[in-house]
Parts: structure tokens; sequence; C-alpha cells
């Protein structure tokens, strides 16, 4: 599919007609020859790469950061790219001040993209804390600073800005006034309304057919994997098609589009109206660029055994509806993946819905994740579990388990013995055997087979334990 | 003070190799590497690979018109793989093609031939099989054998620790562009232009003096660019020679991962002899490097384990012996620290494998055997100017060690999941190059007859300031303003016989070299200062502040004028300075000597909390005080522990290289090769500056600051180890680090029988 983009890169409306699939790094690096976007990795995993993009919604203005080397620019249509370029002013902004002074950085390879992920904080969001803008830059690794100096920038101009913020200002103006953004910033919203009314958009893709080619949805998988046969190939965009995002209540259950982005369910109402701890499960997937373009679809369809958004939907006992062109079914997320990156999925489908039944008032939920480092790495182990019950009678439980098999794994068995019995910890260890009878890990970089089958057991006592304090007695566990 | 380099970097506007302009036509290149840890290359195949369009040559061992040797201290490794490779990853064949991505199609295609060989990755198991790339080394003090028979408690080991890739965050590259009569033109990402330039010579077959080396500044090294640049340059300059063309080639980080050597892995044994009281009166430890398959620097960074074996401490009887090993892993190479960090490590364990078992505290003993005045190292050299036992007291009374020790006890006491723990980590850290002859510089400055100073010198920056403590050391010889002063690339043309920007020791170096050529020119422009003002007594004359001072009297003369008027008088403002570190020396037949100009001090504790039952932990605090003599910089140098500290916990906790049996690298990507991230690094940082702590051997005072903070890092790995015992008493920690959530678990629940083997 060959095309003609348009988009605000930094001050300038541009036009290309690059592949689609070219990676927005290489793009301005090679080709618009903005060599502040740095690559540290090509895979997701550094932040040197870190861009805001921005895009009218329901006519907002709205901007979140992306890793460049992960988004295909097919992507960046009528959107405003924001690199470190673009977020400079004459003088040092505030930010850049302070990254200087604090000792913020050192070889200097890395902070472009700091700056750029902190100063989007405070472009994104309405209020501001020191602890929230530390963790705008969970996607950025430095080797050199130890990150204290980064902090202490972080800390500082929050401190500033937040006194500001609760002035009813509009966030542009507020931060243009205080030089943390260049002027130009003002007339975005209008140069993107008048890109889209000029260049309706030429790419309505509503051929939901495809082979042959890579359909990319946030790309955090396939631009990881295959960025140099995508160059290659045909590519469409799950953006271009009829696969909706969001989450929605109806009839006693939760949908959930495919296109739905990790940072939405992380940030969903609906969401965390049942499920409490939502926020702190997502924080442990990948990065905020990354949560960004992340989909649900992706996580389920990439089918890694450890791919956590569906570790969770697997435990929900969530339903997927799969559509090509002429057709739609249904299917249980448990019974759609047949063997290692298998799954029961036509080639033409896409999957464009999941959705589960909104747990009732007994109904308990739990997720664990432990891999190395805490924030930005994929699960050693992780493990979900849904439980409905009476005081310590279990009416009904479903219990996930991923990096413990070729596919993420839905404890069929354990779940079958568990159901009917009264919690306590003699039961929890009983079943923990049997669970070990249902998995079948292997020794790789995440770790040994024998580590994994501890960790799971450890995990699946860990549930129980935080669910259930007053009915297990940690001492006969350990 | 500002910092000029910052200033760039925040704006993204500093540049890196692979972000400078390159010519219309530049060509890029791939390297085709080994699939295999041992074998004889018995046929490479390129047909297909050159049938890729785009592809402009691919070149082997058969096309280096010079030496195929890359080898710097001892000559056994060749830029391309000729008849045999040694490690997953070696070079084999240099792809030049319109693009990287053409390029690396092309380096798929190549069909390899190989006769297998056995593989070694241990080793202990190289050690056995006579695999050696030196014989072994041995440092003595004393008589342990008389000594352990009079010692209470004596006490045996074994430690291991694990290697760490450098991830300094630009990977490794190169761009090379041919000159005229014959030389080549290199930009390099490297610690050491000289030995860029050196091998490329080699390579090509031409002498050094057609080779020009340029570094602007680098992206992170750590010691990974040290030698490790090298043949990235060398195989650029050999495709521009070959194909007139300029070649840039930048590691994919895959690639740079799995080609490229680390810290060196170490397995060693120790011995330990102590009294009733805790002072340790004996001590023997052998150690087994890991060097991979080929020297490098492995030698003189095992010779490094050896000097700092006893760590901070005094001890009378000491023997000590390491073998550097050949394994078929990347051959290993320098990391901050430098084999520093791997003796500290199992002299730690011993003393905690002491403590454990006596019943002491950990820390008492620590502070019992800690430096004196005078006291002797197994090496010879009697330390001066000792500082360990003041930044101990400090630490104790400005942390309030014994606050935190009853908050970790209460903390304990009334929680059953989490553990906390809490470790004490003193360092005393040798400055200078072991090797005596490279701890030598040189400077070159001039000035413009606008005033504007230029500076050239031996060190590269790289994110640790070196730039702006030479600046710093030029404002102080001048007193003028700093923007006139600007330090120039790094350039081979410019400042000849480089010693690598390493062992922490540039600012020093570079430092006194750039003093002493900017006095040389400070001289001159007093004489024609006393000429202009009719002064007899030219050493009355002062710059400050951009004035010139008679006595203590202002003048109407400014630096500007006086330029001017020193360069119509036909003074030379340009001026060469040499630096020489003086009274080192080592004598390796006897292992005795003064290797190091003076020693670096400090003490940290590290405070840790566990989960017990998920095996996941967080570090808690970092609490450091550290003698930084007088900082020319103190952003920098603040700057500069901390982000040493964090490395260190890193290396000891969560950074796991591993390799399989067949040395394939699993962990080759960042996804699984994990270094520590803004939420790990805890908040609680605290780097206190000793007061009052001048350095003699320092330009102005000054202290070298790139190593020693790493070494707090290992309190890290006793934090942890502590806070598990706080759990289970009775469980068997092994001494191995990293402390990885996968180790925590393990050793936490060892008796588990619920365990099935795999299917
Ligand atoms: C740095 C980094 C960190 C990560 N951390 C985590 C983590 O912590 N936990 C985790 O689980 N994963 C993690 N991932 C993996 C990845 O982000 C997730 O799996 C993500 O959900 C994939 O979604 P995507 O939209 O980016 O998929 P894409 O890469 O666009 O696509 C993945 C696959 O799904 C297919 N696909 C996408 N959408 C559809 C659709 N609607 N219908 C049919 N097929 C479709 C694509 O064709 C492709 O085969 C990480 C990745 C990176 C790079
Ligand atoms: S280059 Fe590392 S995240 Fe994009
Ligand atoms: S400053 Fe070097 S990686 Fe951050």
């Amino acid at each position: 599919m060959k095309r003609r983009l348009n988009f605000i890169l930094n001050k300038n409306e541009v036009e290309t007609s690059q592949h689609p699939g070219m990676s927005l790094l290489d793009y301005l690096r090679q080709e618009a020859n903005l060599t502040g976007t740095k690559e540290g990795c090509k895979e997701g995993d550094c932040g040197t790469c870190t861009v805001l993009i921005g895009e009218l919604i329901k006519d907002k203005l709205q901007y979140k950061s992306v890793n460049s080397c992960l988004l295909p620019i097919g992507d960046v249509n009528q959107k405003h790219i924001v690199t470190i370029e673009g977020l400079n002013r004459e003088e040092l902004t505030p930010i850049q001040t302070e990254m200087v002074d604090e000792g913020g950085t050192q070889c200097g390879f890395c902070t472009p993209g700091f700056v750029v992920s902190l100063s989007g904080y405070y472009l994104i969001n309405d209020d501001y804390n020191t602890e929230d803008a530390i963790d705008s830059m969970n996607g950025n690794i430095c080797r050199c600073t130890g990150y204290a100096g980064i902090k202490r920038t972080a800390n500082k101009i929050t401190q500033r800005l937040k006194i500001l913020a609760k002035n009813n200002h509009s966030k542009i103006e507020l931060l243009v006034g205080e030089k943390i953004l260049p002027e130009y910033f003002l007339d975005v919203k209008e140069k993107l309304n008048s890109l889209i009314l000029q260049k309706k958009s030429n790419i309505t893709d509503d051929n939901l057919d495809f082979s042959n080619h890579f359909t990319i949805s946030g790309g955090t998988d396939l631009m990881v994997q295959k960025w140099e046969d995508i160059l290659k190939s045909d590519v469409s965009l799950i953006s271009d098609k009829n696969v909706i995002s969001g989450i929605k209540e109806e009839n006693s259950k939760i949908i959930i589009g495919g296109a739905t982005t990790a940072s939405e369910i992380e940030d969903s109402p609906i969401m965390a109206k049942y499920f409490p701890e939502i926020k702190e499960y997502l924080s442990l997937f990948g990065s905020l660029p990354i949560k960004n373009t992340a989909t649900v679809a992706g996580n389920i369809v990439n089918a890694s055994p450890i791919a956590d958004m569906t570790s969770i939907f697997l435990a929900l006992n969530s339903t997927l509806t799969l559509r090509n062109s002429n057709s739609s079914r249904e299917i249980l997320l448990k019974d759609f993946y047949k063997g290692y990156k298998t799954l029961d999925k036509k080639e033409n489908e896409l999957l464009t819905l999941i959705s589960f039944n909104i747990p009732k008032e007994n109904s308990f939920f739990n997720y664990e994740k432990v891999s190395k480092r805490k924030y930005l790495d994929i699960a050693s182990v992780n493990s979900s579990l849904f439980i409905d019950v009476d005081e310590d009678f279990i009416n009904e439980v479903n219990i996930s388990a991923g990096g413990v098999a070729p596919i993420p794994l839905y404890l069929k068995e354990t779940g079958k013995f568990l159901s009917s019995k009264k919690i306590s910890s003699a039961i929890i260890e009983e079943a923990s055997e049997i669970l070990q009878d249902e998995i079948s890990p292997i020794s790789d970089a995440r770790g040994t087979a024998e580590y994994k089958r501890l960790l799971l057991r450890q995990l699946f006592y860990a549930h129980f334990i935080k669910l259930f304090p007053k009915l297990i007695v940690i001492e006969e566990l350990v | 003070m500002k910092n000029y380099d910052s200033i760039e970097h925040v704006r993204g506007e500093s540049l890196f190799v692979d972000d400078q302009l390159t010519p219309i036509g530049t060509l890029l290149g791939y390297v085709a590497c080994s699939p295999i840890a041992h074998g004889r290359i018995k046929n490479i195949d390129m047909t297909k690979a050159l049938n890729i369009k785009g592809v402009k040559a691919i070149l082997t061992a058969k096309d280096i018109p010079g030496e195929n040797q890359i080898g710097g201290i001892i000559k056994d490794e060749e830029l391309l793989a000729d008849k045999e490779v040694h490690f997953v990853g070696q070079p084999i064949a240099f792809v030049v093609a319109d693009n990287q991505i053409i390029a690396h199609e092309a380096a798929e295609l190549i069909e390899y031939d190989f006769e297998k060989l056995p593989v070694i990755t241990d080793p202990r198991k190289a050690a056995e099989a006579g695999e050696l790339i030196q014989p072994p080394r041995t440092f003595k003090l004393g008589n342990t054998d008389e000594a352990f028979a009079k010692c209470d408690f004596v006490f045996e080991g074994k430690v291991e620790s694990g290697g760490q890739e450098h991830l300094y965050l630009e990977t490794q590259g190169a761009f090379a562009y041919p000159v005229e009569g014959g030389g080549v033109k290199i930009f390099s990402s490297t610690q050491g232009p000289t030995a860029v330039q050196r091998v490329t010579a080699r390579i090509l077959g031409i002498p050094m003096h057609k080779v020009e080396v340029d570094v602007l500044r680098i992206g992170g090294g750590f010691g990974g660019k040290e030698d490790q640049a090298s043949p990235w340059a060398a195989l650029a300059a050999l495709g521009a020679k070959i194909l007139n063309k300029p070649v840039k080639l930048i590691l994919p980080r895959q690639q740079d991962m799995k080609i490229t050597g680390k810290r060196h892995p170490y397995s060693s044994d120790f011995k330990i002899g102590l009294n009733k009281e805790g002072e340790i009166l004996a001590y023997e430890a052998v150690f087994y490097q890991n060097a991979g398959a080929a020297a490098d620097l492995s030698t003189a960074v095992l010779e490094r384990t050896l000097f700092h074996c006893t760590n901070s401490y005094f001890i009378p009887n000491v023997k000590a012996t390491a073998y550097c090993c050949r394994t078929n892993l990347p051959p290993n190479t320098a990391f901050r620290g430098f084999g520093g960090p791997q003796g500290m490590f199992v002299i730690e364990s011993a003393i905690a494998k002491a403590a454990e078992e006596m019943g002491m505290s950990t820390v008492e003993i620590q502070k019992k055997n800690l430096l004196d005045e005078g006291d002797e190292f197994p090496y010879g050299q009697r330390i001066e100017h000792c500082r360990i036992r003041r930044c101990f007291t400090e630490l104790e009374k400005k942390y309030n060690l014994y606050d935190i020790k009853k908050r970790v006890d209460d903390f304990n006491s009334s929680n059953k999941m989490y553990k906390k723990g809490f470790a004490v980590m003193p360092v005393t850290f040798g400055i200078s190059f072991t090797s005596t002859f490279m701890n030598q510089a040189s400077a070159l400055v001039h000035i413009y007859t606008d005033g504007s100073i230029s500076i050239s010198t031996a060190a590269v920056e790289m994110g640790q300031g070196v730039n702006e403590k030479i600046r710093a050391v030029a404002q102080k010889v001048f007193s003028v303003n700093s923007e006139r002063i600007k330090i120039e690339t790094t350039n081979t043309t410019r400042v000849a016989n480089t010693s690598p920007t390493a062992a922490s020791k540039a600012a020093d170096l570079n430092g006194y070299a750039t003093q002493k050529a900017c006095e040389i020119l400070l001289g001159r422009l007093k004489k024609v200062a006393a000429k202009e003002l009719n002064i007899e007594q030219h050493n009355n004359i002062s710059i400050q502040q951009e004035i010139i001072f008679n006595k203590d009297e202002k003048t109407d003369l400014t630096f500007d004028k006086l330029i001017q008027i020193a360069y119509f008088d036909r003074i030379s403002l340009s001026a060469q300075a040499h630096h020489a570190t003086p009274h080192i020396h080592f004598d390796k037949t006897k292992e005795k000597g003064q290797p190091f100009a003076y020693h670096a001090y400090g003490v940290g504790i590290v405070e840790a909390t566990v989960d017990c039952i998920r095996g996941t932990y967080k570090i808690d605090s970092v609490k450091v005080i550290h003698d930084f003599g007088k900082s020319l910089h103190p952003v920098i140098d603040k700057g500069q522990a901390e982000g040493g500290i964090i490395q260190g916990i890193g290396w000891m906790t969560m950074e796991e290289v591993l390799y399989n049996e067949e040395g394939q690298l699993l962990t080759n990507a960042l996804s699984t090769y994990k270094i520590p991230d803004i939420h790990f690094s805890p908040d609680d940082i605290q780097v206190h500056f000793l007061e009052d702590a001048p350095n003699p051997y320092g330009p102005f005072n000054s202290k070298a600051i790139g190593e020693p903070p790493l070494m707090y890092g290992i309190a890290a790995y006793f934090a942890i180890r502590n806070a598990m015992k706080k759990f289970k008493a009775e469980c068997d920690i092994e001494f191995k680090a990293p402390m990885t959530p996968e180790r925590v678990l393990l050793s936490l629940y060892q008796k588990t029988t619920v365990l099935k083997p795999a299917n």
C-alpha cells in the first residue's frame, strides 16, 4: 500500500511517501536529519528514541510519548510529532537547565529521551506530582547517572509547576509561559485542523481481509521482531481498519475493543471500578511509551507465553470476537492457543473484541508477576487468579500461568481441584502440587525450569496470602 | 560552574558518531560473525550473499593488506578469523553495502563449513586443561602457613561473580574515509584513539602517521571502548581503503552485546584466619578469571584483582594467586573497577562468612581490620594519607549506623513476609595505570589572536566530565572567563601516543599536562606584560579575572590586549606539555613496588528489603562518605559517584550475563539483560563529600573519581543476603553474584520437595 503521509514535524508541515512500515526513528534520523532522537536498541527497551505524538481527538489536542523505533510512520498521518529539537527554545528550558545543574546528564546519549519524556509529562497531565513525573521516565534507561540527578530535576520542576497548574490556564499556554515549551505549540491545534481539512485522509482501508502481508497494530511486538521484513512487504495498519478501541460495560459484560491500548486499560474508570488494583497490575507492563501503543489484540495474537494482559483475560475467562470481511465468530480465550505461537485463527481474521463477565460481589481477582527487574521487563512467571467464594468456600476459580508452558496457560486441573473446596493452607499446598503437573517450563534467559516451577508455586500462594490473609497461615507454606 | 557538554546534550545537539553528517555515497557495513564457539573454518561460501543487489564487497582475512592482528598486550587476536574461530560472534567477514539492511541480509546469506572443536566456557575447566593466557601470578606478604596455624578461626569458601555488559547507550561504531596518500581518517567511538590508530595502521600495513583518529565524545564507555572499539574502526577503515569510499559501521545493539567482551566473571576460593577478637591474621585467595578467547586486557585486569584482594584491610599474611583462563567466550575486557571489584567481593565474602560463623557482626570485623597510615599492601606499597578510618567514623556518625541497625531489627521483628538487611562497604582503590608506562599524557594549548583558547589533550569525553575538569584547570591557571576556553576533540594528529581514557586517570594525567602547558604560556604572557608595563619583575605579574595585575594592583591591561601585544611581539601563543606521574614503579618479577600515585577512599551503606514469598527485593537506600579530594567540579564528581554506585548495584543484583554450554549468549538484548531503571535506583541516594581532604597528588588537590564508587554496590549483595538470613537463619546462601530474584528464591526454598523435573 503506497500512500502519502502528511504531518507536522515539530514546527513544520511535512509530507512523505516513505514505506508506511518504516520506523519513525529511521525517518527522523535518515530522512529528516533530526539526530537528537537516538537509536539505543531499536526494540523499545531504552527510550533514547522517545518522541511525543499529538493528535486531535474530539477537537482536543492530546499528546502521548512513544518509542519512535517501533512506530510505523504510517501511524503519524495527520498528527504532530515532537522531537527534542522541537522542544528547544533559544535559551534552555527550565527542564534542560535543571538537568544540567543537577547532574541529570553525563554522556548525553540518553538525555534527549529523558527531556522529551519529562516535558511530555507536563504537557499530557493536568496536575502534577513528583512520583508521577519520575514514573513518566520509566521507559528511559540511563547507564551513566544512576538517575539521581534526573529525579532531582523532576522534583524541582514539579514543585514549581504544581502550584501554577492549579490556576485555570490552558496547559499549553501555561507551559509556553513558563518556557517549558516553545511558542509554536500555541498554533499546533489550528495547523493540524487545517491539515486535516486540506488533506482528507486518503487512506481508509475497509477491507478486513489481509494475507501475505503484515498487519501492524501498536507494533511493539511486530516492529521488534520483523522490522527488516516489514520494509520489504506490504503492510496494513490496524489504525486504518474497523477495529475499535475503548472499554465499555454492557449487559453484565465488559467489552474491550481489540485496538485498546494498555494505557487505556490502565486508565479506564470501568476497569478501576471492578479491579481496584488495575493500575498496579499495568504498572508492571512495559513502559509508558510501550503501553501508549501496545494493544490488547496484539498481546493476545502475538501469543507469547508470558503475555501479561492475556494472563489477566485468561483468568477472567474472556471471549474473543474474530472477524473477517464476511463473517464473525466467538471463541473462548482459553481455547485460542493450540501450541507454541499457533492459534485457532484464520490468517484473514482480525481480533476485534475481548469480553468477559463483570465480576460479582463475592468474587476476587489478583495478578502476580515476577521478573528480574520489577518494571519494564518480561515476566519470568506471571499468574492471575479469579475466584468466587462464599466465605471460605470456593464456588468458581480460574487461574492462568505464564512463562511455564509454550502458551499462555489456563490451569484447568488446578481450578477443577479447587472448586467446591474450602480455602486453607493445606488445600492450597495440595493444589500447588497439581499445578506442577500442568506446567512444563523450560530454562532460558528468564530463569531455569526449576526456578519457574518454584516461582509459580510461590505466586500461586501469593494469590491466596494476599486475598485471604485470614484463611492462610504463612508459616505453613514456607 | 557551567558544564558546556551538558548544554549540548539536553538540547539533543551533541553529536555522536552516527549523528555526524556523512558524504553522499557513504557505504554501510555489517559484521558477519561466527555462529559457533570453536572450530576450524573449512569453507566460506559467499555466492548468495554477493548476489544481493547493493552489496559492494565482502571482505575476509585474505583481504587484509597488513597484519591480521588486533591484540594489544598480547598479539593473539585476529581482526577477521582466518583459519579458526574461538567464540560465538567472532568476526569472520565484513560486508559493505549501500545500506545496513542490505549488508545485514547479505551477512545472513554467507554459508560456512566448520569442523567443530570442543568448547570450554568455565574458567576452572580451562585452568585444568592448561588453557592459560599467562603463567599464574602470586602476591605474597608474610607467611600464611605459619599464620593460619596460630589463628583461632579459619574458614574456607568459594565465591563467584558474574560478568557485566557495559551497555554504553551508544553502541560501538566508527566512520572512516580515505585520504590522499593512501591514508584514512577515522571518527571513532573509542576511549583509546591511539589504540584505534595503532591497530588500523597494522591492519592496513601503513605507518601510524597515515591514520588520523578523531573522537568528539562517546556515549558511554565504562571500559568497553578502551580496547574493543578498535576492531570496528579498523574494519570501517579497511572498507574505506579497499573501496576508496567512506564507510560507516555502527553495531546494532544485539550484535554489540553478542560480539563484545564484558566484565570478567571470576570463580575464586578463599581461606581466612582470624583470632577471637576478629583480627584477620591470614588470608589466601585463588582467582580463576574467565578471560574469554583472547588476552585483550585480561592480564592487566587480573593484576588489579591481586592489587585489591585485601580491599581496605591490613592483613599481615597474604597469599593471592591468579589464573588468566582462556575460554570460548568473547574476550572479556576493561570494565569500571578493572578487576578490583571482583577481588573485593571475595574478601568481603570471606569476612561475611567469618562473621556468620563466629557470631560477630560483619561491621565489627571490617572496622577492626581497616588500614592505618603506613600499613603495607601485599604488593609492597605502604599506604600514605590513609583516610579509610576517617571515612568509616564519619559514616557511622553522619548516617547513624546504630539507628539504621535498630530500624532494620524493628522492621524484621514485626514483618513476616518482608525482611530488611543492610551492609557496609569500605573501598580503598589504587589510582594509576598499573602498567607504569601508561601514566603519561600531553596537552596542546593554543591561544588565538582574539584571545580564545583551544585545548587538546589525550582525554576522551564520555560523560565523566573530563572536558569540564580540563577547562577548570586552564581557567584556574589563566584566570579568564570559561567561555574563552574550548576543549577540542581528541585527535591523534594533534596529541600523539596517548594512553586510553581509563583507570580513573584522565583528569589527573591530562589535567596536569594542561596545567603545565598553560603555565608555559602564562610565563610567556607575564614577560610580555612586564615588558609592556615596564616592570622588571615579571614574577609580580598575575592575571585575575581577565585583568592583568602588578603585585596586587590592577593595571589597564586586559587579557585580550595582552594577547594582541604578544602576537605582534612574535611570542608563541602555543604550548605543548607532557606529564608523567612521578615516583611510581612496579617490579613484576618480585611482584612488589609502588604502583599507585595514591588511593581513593570511602565507605557506603546499602539497605534492602526482600519479599521472601516472591524472592524479589528493593534497594531502599545508599549512603556514602567519599573522599573526593578538593573537587574540581562537585556536580560532576557527585554524578560519577551516583552513577558508579548504581552500576555496581546492578552488577550485584539483576545484571546477569548468561551463556549456554555452547557459548551462545542468552542475554543478548535489552529485553533479557536488565540494568537498573529509574525505579530500581533508590530514591534515597546520599553522597557526602569527606570534608577538608585535599589530595596532594591531583591537579589543584583534586582526586580521581571514575571507578571507586562502583564498589559500594557490593554492599547490595550483602544487604540482600542479610535480609534473607532474617527470614531463614539456617538457609545456606552461596557467595554467588548477581543475587537475582531467582537466586534469592532458590536459596530461600532450597529444601522444597514439590519441584518436579521438566518433562
Ligand atoms: C519494550 C517492550 C516491553 C514489553 N513489555 C511487555 C510486558 O510487560 N508484558 C507483555 O505482555 N508484553 C510486553 N511487550 C510485548 C508487546 O508490547 C505486547 O505484546 C503488546 O500488547 C503487543 O501489541 P501491539 O499492538 O504492539 O502488537 P503488534 O506488534 O502490532 O502485533 C502483534 C501481533 O498481533 C497481530 N495483531 C495485532 N492486532 C491484531 C488484531 N486486531 N487482530 C489480529 N491480529 C492482530 C499482529 O499482526 C502481530 O502478529 C513488550 C514489548 C516491548 C517492545
Ligand atoms: S531505540 Fe531503544 S527504545 Fe527505541
Ligand atoms: S547520560 Fe549516559 S546514558 Fe544517560
